[in-house]
């Protein structure tokens, strides 16, 4: 089976170059006039933005401004006031994505294995026991990954039960992949290391990847677009490109792209900061 | 030192044991009010192996865990039933609450008129009693399951019934737990105190009572002691069971 992403034109029932090349650049995530308000404030009103496909993306902005809960109201954990989020111009009930929590020790399954864990969404999804099998192995051979998947999540550390939790959310094949800083519970060392296995998947399955994270430095590092947010009403004040060739590393932070990407996503970030 | 720990736990046994044995000794206290652990253990022995304690022990186990397992098969499903639907629980809640606090002790005439004098009427109060504290203890443990667990569920395309199935319901068995622990405690005060007082022939609280009433005071501590090991030996049969099946618990 391809990987999800990696092919997206193969899915298509109109045949031809012209279609496949539209749908290639065309948005993968349209969203149109979002509105959501929490009791003392507006959050979103009548936002508009579309997601591009196969890019990793990261949502940045001031505290409190709603990069959340943007994605939670993309991947349908929290509900919109109004407006309208499309995939290729279907609802989030017809497609595949995966979520990847934050707090990966309440969002692990704690009664069942590793491997279980995993599993779970294919059998959520009605799939076959043999085939459950099948598919979380194949994952856990494409990521090379080497934990021992007969533990339990707590008998793992921190990092090992987050890299779990993305193994989870991909087993799916998604066409879109959300990750609400997915890091910040790990300490710097695994944080690293982490940022590295996101970046290997990313780099081998194309998947279109939504990540909210508050460490600028992670943000530029991982991602080929910034979105970076203004204060509630939140608005996108920039769509930062950064199109540095991966696989990135350590080098990669002291290049002069990357120094003016991030001086230049500062700027924007400390004068919307300052507007309050 | 380290083998030193692996005595710890026995340090009290053993100082009651000299505390109460030097009381005896020098007639603290009237030797028919207390007699020595020697001769209280012999009792319970003999008891125990050849005489009526081992009769009235094993039909106190058998009051107590009929009770409790009543009340396990009416409460759990019921508190999965409740705790599933924070509404349907807060509009229970305070008859809950009530019952909870209320003595089951001062259900005693009610249930003999409704059950008569016999064992219907001990362990369908014991598993009144213990049923409140089993039936709190899961719709809390219910409505406490940890909503990003159910979210991540909901996200992974769970339904409502794989999310009740799958998620609250491992997520309440902790707390059940807590609530059989505490139920059978409960259930095993009232079976005792029901033995005692409701026209009874048989049972540990019957012994005790009897042993009093003839003054046989190493009888009489046997009993007691008999009661404790019972009570002691059913919480730990309750925690092995949950340390063995529901292994992630407080982790």
């Amino acid at each position: 089976m391809p990987v999800a992403g990696a092919q997206p034109a193969a899915k298509t029932a109109v045949p031809g170059k012209v279609q496949d090349a539209a749908r290639r650049t065309a948005p993968h995530v349209t969203i149109r006039g979002l509105s959501k308000r929490f009791s003392d404030a507006t959050i979103y009103d009548n936002f508009d933005f579309d997601i591009p496909r196969g890019k990793l993306i990261s949502v940045f902005g001031p505290n409190g401004c709603g990069k959340s809960t943007l994605i939670n109201m993309i991947a349908g954990l929290v509900a919109a006031d109004s407006g309208e989020i499309l995939f290729d111009g279907r609802p989030l009930n017809h497609i595949k994505f995966g979520y990847v929590f934050q707090n990966y020790r309440e969002a692990m399954f704690p009664w069942l294995r590793a491997f279980e864990n995993i599993a779970y969404p294919l059998k959520a999804m009605g799939v076959p026991k043999a085939e459950r099998i099948v598919r979380v192995e194949r994952i856990v051979a494409n990521l090379n990954v080497k934990i021992d998947l007969r533990l339990y999540p707590y008998q793992m550390s921190g990092g090992q039960q987050q890299l779990i939790s993305i193994m989870r959310a991909l087993v799916v094949d998604p066409e879109i992949l959300f990750l609400d800083e997915p890091f910040s519970a790990l300490d710097y060392e695994m944080t690293l290391f982490m940022r590295e296995q996101l970046q290997r998947v990313f780099v081998e399955t194309g998947t279109t990847t939504v990540l909210v994270s508050h460490d600028l430095e992670e943000a530029v590092y991982l991602s080929d677009r910034i979105l970076l947010l203004s204060r509630h009403p939140a608005r996108a004040v920039e769509f930062v490109h950064y199109d540095a060739a991966r696989p990135r590393t350590d080098r990669t932070l002291s290049e002069a792209e990357f120094i003016s990407t991030k001086a230049h996503c500062l700027e924007v970030f400390q004068r919307e900061v300052r507007k309050a | 030192m380290r083998r030193f720990e692996v005595l710890l736990p026995f340090v009290g046994v053993a100082v009651l044991l000299a505390v109460w044995s030097l009381t005896v000794w020098a007639r603290v206290v009237d030797p028919v009010l207390l007699p020595s652990p020697l001769a209280t253990f012999r009792a319970m022995w003999i008891g125990m192996t050849s005489g009526k304690l081992g009769v009235d022990f094993l039909k106190t186990v058998e009051r107590t865990i009929y009770s409790t397992a009543i009340a396990a098969v009416i409460a759990i499903p019921l508190g999965i039933l409740l705790g599933s639907s924070e509404k349907l629980y807060r509009s229970v809640e305070f008859l809950i609450d009530f019952f909870r606090s209320t003595p089951a002790s001062a259900m005693f005439p009610l249930f003999l008129v409704l059950f008569g004098v016999g064992d219907r009427t001990k362990i369908s109060v014991a598993a009144f009693g213990a049923a409140l504290v089993i039936l709190f203890n899961v719709a809390y443990g219910v409505i406490n399951a940890r909503k990003t667990r159910i979210l991540a569920a909901r996200v992974m395309g769970a339904s409502r019934i794989r999310v009740l199935w799958d998620v609250m319901l491992l997520e309440s068995l902790p707390q059940t737990f807590v609530g059989l622990r505490n139920g059978v405690s409960l259930a095993l005060v009232i079976v005792v105190v029901a033995e005692m007082f409701i026209g009874s022939t048989d049972g540990l609280g019957q012994r005790v009572f009897e042993a009093q009433q003839l003054f046989d005071m190493p009888d009489m501590y046997a009993a007691i002691f008999a009661a404790g090991a019972l009570g002691y030996g059913l919480n730990l049969f309750f925690l092995t069971i949950e340390r063995r099946f529901v292994h992630w618990s407080g982790k």
